[in-house]
């Protein structure tokens, strides 16, 4: 599959051994080329979505459409530029993202790049507590269902996975807010902290604008109190349902490497079957688990917009929800562009991680 | 279901139809996943069919001979899911979103099944640029987060539309436009493989045309797997179109009833305690999505030798046989 691997080499992933003088000079070059890669996509994506976009109409009949006079509508298209060829607008476009400029919102008149700083920070906060809840879960769950395989706690733990999967981010929300926030009323169903906190913090000098964070910084521990008390229940019902997808990697790989000779040798030698689990079947197994978890960025990028609109949780998927609904396609635009890169440069980051693991991947 | 329960004879045909094969080979829990998936489908599926004979209300009906119907009404013996905030029958709407959901995961999947394969068969075996240019446009789409994708789609499509048609098909087409690159994909990469293969020189030796080398040879060969990426598409399907819908970007709860748009309403419902509104239509996703994913899981553990379960006494005999054969 790739040249600097030695023909009919097929041991484990680790044990390959590496042409010594390949060494440095291959992965340079796989991570420029690979580096280079990101440009086409973003680039494709950011046209496909333009025109897309452009297809329905100008921004501005879309977004003020029916409350301005058909003369007053024409002569504000022409002011932003709007009755230009659209290929002329498009290249005004491109070069405008270059130079890191978005435009301005048509709801809010905001900079579209304010807006996506602002509220991005929000969606990266959510994102990690996630895939903290994703991991916690579905790595230990994953071994136990390897170790303890076509047994019935595998057999509970694969229904449970598929019943995650299942699951709309937005109904699992929905149960966690019913049962959580409002029969037993242990935890707050909506935002990201309450509305004393969330001042005190976005009124710190130079905030991070990840809430907990900012809390830790100030030392202010009633603050992170609240937010984290905020933060569970979205963590939990977009973290689960990710938890479910990870289960059932690990799952897969860990079945994998317990088969393995040197894990027979490991328990010929008296090593424990927990120790075993653990290090000796894990590890290795975590390999394939990286190489997927780029893939797994687009979908938590999409569950976190529901997730954000089911919580009202202030980020990106928030806002979009709401500009979407005021048709407001500047800012849609922008926000799109924006996950377009950073799902792009995830993957650069898990291919090039994946590279350094298993050198064979590089060619 | 309905195929699980006919009886084995004819067996010459009858054996080789994919489901009914799948469940003679499974045995113990395969066997019973297989099963419960195959009653949720097909739940789904009469439930999808038979709806306005089941539902004792329209999904758009608000009021009848005795006047408006309560509004948010917890269920009783005449609503027996309840009522919403607009005064609609729960019980009813659930049933008949059953009936959207399906429509749409239908149009979807043969649109995209029909695009993607035609896509994958041409690019795989034509090769050149169109190839190349096909390669990185459905590995750009691939990449995005699909849900993303389906929104621009639907903006793009369903300008001002809010027919039952027009609906149905804005979010079929959105859907669509995701899943080609995945059928594309699979398709490509078969074609790449069996490209090289003795009997698809010697056709072209003979001096078939490309065409019909790649639907007469080709295009059988190429699909095998696409039963189960059918099922696991059906669910994705289903989730784009409640997720779409749970945004607003679905059908008009007047033309059509549909499932994510009313967990959407129920959202500020459940903060004042009314389960029911959101309860039922979020059961109809995960069940109808859970009995797909079960079907499509079986079918791929059973396609594969290796994932194959036998049941205890099959197991013993293969054991057996197999530990005299090994020990050497």
């Amino acid at each position: 599959m790739t040249i600097t691997s030695p023909p009919g080499q097929e041991a484990s992933p680790l044990a390959t051994p590496k042409p010594a003088k390949q060494k440095g000079g291959g992965f340079l070059r796989y991570l420029i080329t690979r580096f280079l890669l990101i440009i086409p996509t973003v680039f494709i994506l950011i046209t496909v979505v333009f025109f897309l976009m452009r297809v329905t109409g100008d921004p501005i009949t879309a977004a003020l459409g029916g409350r301005l006079t058909p003369d007053q509508l024409a002569q504000r298209i022409h002011e932003a530029g709007y009755d230009r060829p659209i290929l002329i607008q498009y290249f005004e476009y491109l070069g405008q993202i270059v130079t890191g400029d978005l435009g301005r919102t048509m709801s809010d008149n905001r900079a579209v790049t304010e807006v996506l700083a602002t509220y991005g920070a929000a969606t990266l906060e959510l994102a990690i507590n996630a895939v903290i809840v994703a991991l916690l879960v579905g790595i230990p769950l994953g071994l136990v269902a390897a170790k303890f395989r076509d047994r019935y706690p595998d057999a509970v733990l694969r229904i449970l996975a598929i019943l995650s999967y299942a699951t709309p981010v937005f109904f699992a929300g929905l149960l966690l807010k019913l049962v959580f926030g409002v029969w037993l009323g242990w935890l707050p169903i909506s935002g990201r902290a309450d509305w004393q906190t969330e001042l005190e913090l976005t009124g710190l000098q130079s905030p991070s604008g990840i809430y907990w964070l900012d809390a830790l910084r100030s030392g202010n521990m009633e603050a992170f109190a609240n937010v984290t008390e905020h933060a569970i229940l979205p963590a939990l019902a977009l973290g689960l349902l990710t938890g479910g997808v990870f289960l059932r990697l690990v799952r897969t790989n860990a079945i994998g490497t317990l088969g393995r000779e040197y894990v027979e040798a490991g328990r010929s030698r008296g090593v424990s079957e927990y120790r075993l689990t653990t290090k000796h079947a894990y590890r290795p197994a975590l390999i394939p688990i990286i190489t997927v978890m780029g893939l797994q960025i687009a979908m938590l990028l999409g569950g976190a917009v529901l997730t954000e609109t089911t919580f009202e949780w202030s980020g990106l998927g928030f806002k979009l929800a709401e500009y979407l609904t005021a048709r407001d396609f500047v800012a849609v635009q922008g926000i799109v562009v924006l996950l377009a890169i950073i799902v792009a440069v995830t993957n650069f980051i898990v291919d090039v991680l994946a590279a350094l693991i298993d050198p064979r991947v590089r060619y | 279901m309905s195929t699980a329960t006919l009886p084995a004879s004819n067996k010459s045909w009858l054996d080789r139809l994919p489901v009914i094969s799948h469940l003679r080979m499974s045995s113990g829990l395969q066997r019973g996943m297989l099963i419960a998936g195959l009653t949720l489908s097909g739940l789904f599926i009469i439930t999808a069919l038979f709806a306005p004979l089941i539902a004792p209300f329209d999904f758009a009906q608000s009021s009848d001979a005795s006047g408006d119907f309560p509004r948010q009404a917890a269920p009783d013996s005449k609503f027996i899911w309840g009522t919403t905030a607009t005064g609609y029958d729960v019980f009813s709407r659930t049933l008949f979103g059953a009936q959207t959901a399906m429509w749409v995961i239908l149009a979807a999947v043969v649109m995209s099944l029909f695009l993607g394969v035609l896509l994958g068969l041409v690019s795989g075996y034509l090769g050149g640029w169109f190839d190349r240019i096909a390669v990185v446009l459905s590995d750009a789409i691939y990449a995005f987060p699909s849900l993303l994708l389906a929104i621009v789609m639907s903006i793009v499509i369903s300008q001002g539309q809010s027919s039952l048609f027009g609906g149905v098909m804005a979010a079929a087409i959105s859907i669509t436009v995701v899943f080609i690159p995945q059928y594309f994909r699979v398709v490509r990469a078969e074609v790449m493989r069996l490209k090289a293969e003795p009997f698809v020189e010697s056709a072209q030796v003979i001096g078939a045309s490309p065409w019909r080398v790649m639907f007469a040879h080709l295009l059988r060969n190429a699909t095998r797997t696409l039963p189960l990426i059918f099922t696991l598409n059906a669910t994705e399907a289903l989730l784009t179109l409640a997720g779409l819908g749970f945004l607003g970007f679905g059908i008009e709860p007047t033309s059509a009833s549909e499932w994510g748009y009313d967990l959407n309403r129920a959202m500020s419902d459940a903060t004042s305690g009314i389960w029911w509104t959101g309860l039922f239509p979020g059961l109809a996703i995960v069940l109808t999505v859970m009995g797909l994913t079960l079907v499509g899981e079986s079918m791929n553990d059973l396609n594969d030798p290796r994932l194959r379960r036998f049941s205890r006494k099959k197991a013993k005999r293969i054991t057996q046989s197999g530990q005299v054969g090994a020990s050497k």
